[in-house]
């Protein structure tokens, strides 16, 4: 173990001012969160004032805690509900797309790519507002609520298995299929048993990536959101941080918070144990956050 | 499947056709694009260029292209001109998104690079931490800022020293600092990720022969790294930039003043206000265009990137 002095005269170290800023940047970038996570086991109601430990904001408390308070706790069911929906119908379309627009050559197949790249990029406020005018004035099926919240955050989500399936399909190429095909399988065969497969490993990080971006999400779903019922977490801090909140407010943003690492994690673990021994796809963290 | 025959283009040689298996799969997707992405944008067209019920003072769309009135459109155009009273939001929403845009690079870069060539075995953690702030809403990590910048949070209580000296700042209502400073701390880690992918990519021996050919550490950042990472900064700023130019609700978490109104806040403001929802959606529009270019510009120039890689 070498002594600081050593580590200051050192002239490979890395630049010291890089050091510097990288260790400040994740100081400034984390400290504020994990200050929020403590103070929702303040046994006290404030914010800023450390009065003791308790679980008093997530049950303890009678009336105002996150599992008495009925408002909460229809938040966080609502977030996890739209996430798991939502999830569950954007990647097996975003995949279909993917692989539809990579293979299919022509003037339609580019132009969907292009609407999909633009409804990646355009600000959500955009897309919100068009949904809420396109629902509110044309008599459609969908009414503000889940249906159009669900709606709209596939319309909003599907660019990113689709973007995350295309780079992979870049990276593995059409050899694979072509070699399935020469052997005697049809075009679907080769897809489903070739192709397919070699995609899961994005397919499976695109899942974790659009659940955790589905509970993150607050301008679409707060939009189209028909009433209080209907409001997810974010939407519940964002009415509520101003106006005199008490930690259980800061609580429930702790249990999203938790509900998204717990899915971040055994996602994480289970990506790792998929690609084991596959060198093509992406090693290690990096791979998984969303740069295939 | 006469899907894939319906063009009668003649087939090429060489070339094989279409398999109907491709468009069979990417027309779900399509379609949803189509109907939940296209057609809304054709409504707040319709609703732009549309009347106003004269009485409830509810939007009246009109899908007829022919008969689109432009009133409503001309009226926010001339209240967005010098003088308008859009224009100090449209002004506002420029120099925050800008003086946001150049912090989130001044920290982003630094840490990115950091990170991806110089870290070691630190790498996986960093990039771990880096990533963190993803997962995390932003909302909660603005209900974080939120406490510390109470009138008794932490940030007075530090920066008083102890009771040394008496800081009441309200750094809550409408400070355009903590407004940008909310932006660079919200947008910062999308800006970090894309810079950290294109750091990684660069090829080691490019950087080594510079070395070797007599350039120090700073000549050879700065003639050959930085120039073969424009690609990858130019998506970063946009990837950062555009959502920003659609936020309202860190001005409104942070400030919650009109005196740091952005153009989002116009637009979230004259939404669900009766008679002005042809307002907004003429916002929406205009919005759209300013997003829309640029990203014409970086397809262009990530394509281009494609081809010299290749």
């Amino acid at each position: 173990m070498r002594g600081p002095v050593a580590w200051w005269n050192d002239p490979w170290r890395p630049p010291r001012v890089l050091v510097a800023v990288t260790i400040g940047y994740l100081i400034w970038s984390l400290l504020p969160v994990l200050i929020a996570v403590l103070f929702s086991f303040n046994d006290g109601k404030s914010r800023t004032t450390w009065q003791g430990f308790s679980f008093r904001w997530y049950w303890g408390d009678e009336t105002r805690s996150v599992w008495h308070d009925a408002t909460l706790h229809q938040a966080l069911w609502q977030t996890l509900k739209l996430g798991v929906i939502a999830t569950l119908i954007t990647v097996p379309l975003g995949v279909m797309l993917a692989i539809g627009i990579d293979r299919w050559r022509g003037r339609l197949p580019s132009g969907a790519n292009m609407l999909m790249l633009v409804s990646f990029v355009i600000p959500e406020v955009l897309l919100a507002v068009a949904l809420l005018f396109a629902i509110t004035s044309l008599a459609l099926p969908i009414g503000l609520g889940t249906s159009a919240q669900v709606v709209g955050l596939i319309t909003f989500q599907i660019a990113y298995p689709a973007v995350l399936v295309r780079a992979r399909l870049a990276t593995i190429g059409n050899q694979y299929e072509e070699a399935a095909m020469d052997l005697g399988a049809s075009p679907m065969q080769a897809l489903r048993r070739v192709t397919v497969p070699m995609l899961f490993p994005a397919i499976f990080a695109s899942t974790v990536l659009v659940f955790a971006d589905v509970i993150d999400n607050f301008v679409l779903v707060r939009y189209l959101s028909g009433n209080s019922s209907t409001e997810p977490v974010s939407v519940k801090i964002y009415n509520t941080a101003r106006a005199a909140p008490t930690p259980a407010l800061n609580a429930l943003a702790t249990l999203l918070l938790a509900a998204a690492l717990i899915a971040v994690t055994v996602g994480y673990l289970f990506y790792r144990r998929m690609t084991r021994g596959d060198a093509t796809a992406g090693k290690g963290i990096a791979a998984f956050a969303g740069e295939a | 499947m006469t899907v894939a025959e319906a063009p009668s283009q003649p087939a090429k040689p060489g070339r094989t056709r279409t398999n109907p298996l491709w468009p069979t799969l990417a027309m779900p997707g399509i379609i949803w694009l189509l109907v939940f992405f296209l057609a809304p944008m054709y409504v707040v067209l319709a609703i732009v260029f549309g009347q106003v019920d004269p009485i409830f003072r509810t939007p009246v769309p009109v899908w007829n292209p022919l008969q689109w009135d432009a009133t409503q459109f001309t009226y926010v155009l001339s209240r967005i001109g010098p003088g308008g009273a859009y224009g100090p939001a449209l002004i506002r929403t420029g120099v925050y998104v800008l003086i946001a845009s150049v912090l989130c690079l001044a920290i982003a870069f630094p840490v990115a690079y950091y990170v991806a060539r110089l870290s070691g075995r630190w790498a996986g953690i960093l990039l771990a931490a880096l990533i963190a702030p993803f997962w995390i809403s932003y909302m909660m990590r603005m209900l974080a800022w939120v406490n510390l910048l109470q009138d008794d949070g932490w940030v007075n209580r530090i920066a008083s020293l102890g009771g040394l000296f008496d800081v009441r700042v309200h750094w809550l209502t409408g400070q355009p600092v903590v407004v940008v400073l909310g932006l660079v701390y919200g947008y910062v880690p999308y800006m970090i990720l894309p810079l950290y992918a294109g750091l990684d990519r660069l090829p080691q021996s490019t950087l080594e022969a510079a070395r070797d050919l007599g350039a120090n550490r700073v000549a050879s950042f700065w003639r050959v790294t930085l120039p073969m990472c424009r690609p990858t900064i130019v998506a970063a700023v946009l990837l950062t930039c555009l959502p920003m130019l659609g936020d309202y609700f860190t001005s409104d978490m942070l400030s919650a003043s009109p005196k740091t109104a952005m153009v989002g806040n116009l637009i979230n403001d004259s939404v669900q206000s009766p008679g002005q929802t042809g307002q907004a959606g003429a916002f929406v529009m205009l919005v759209l265009l300013a997003t829309v270019l640029p990203m014409f510009y970086y397809v262009r120039v990530t394509a281009r990137a494609d081809e010299v890689s290749t």
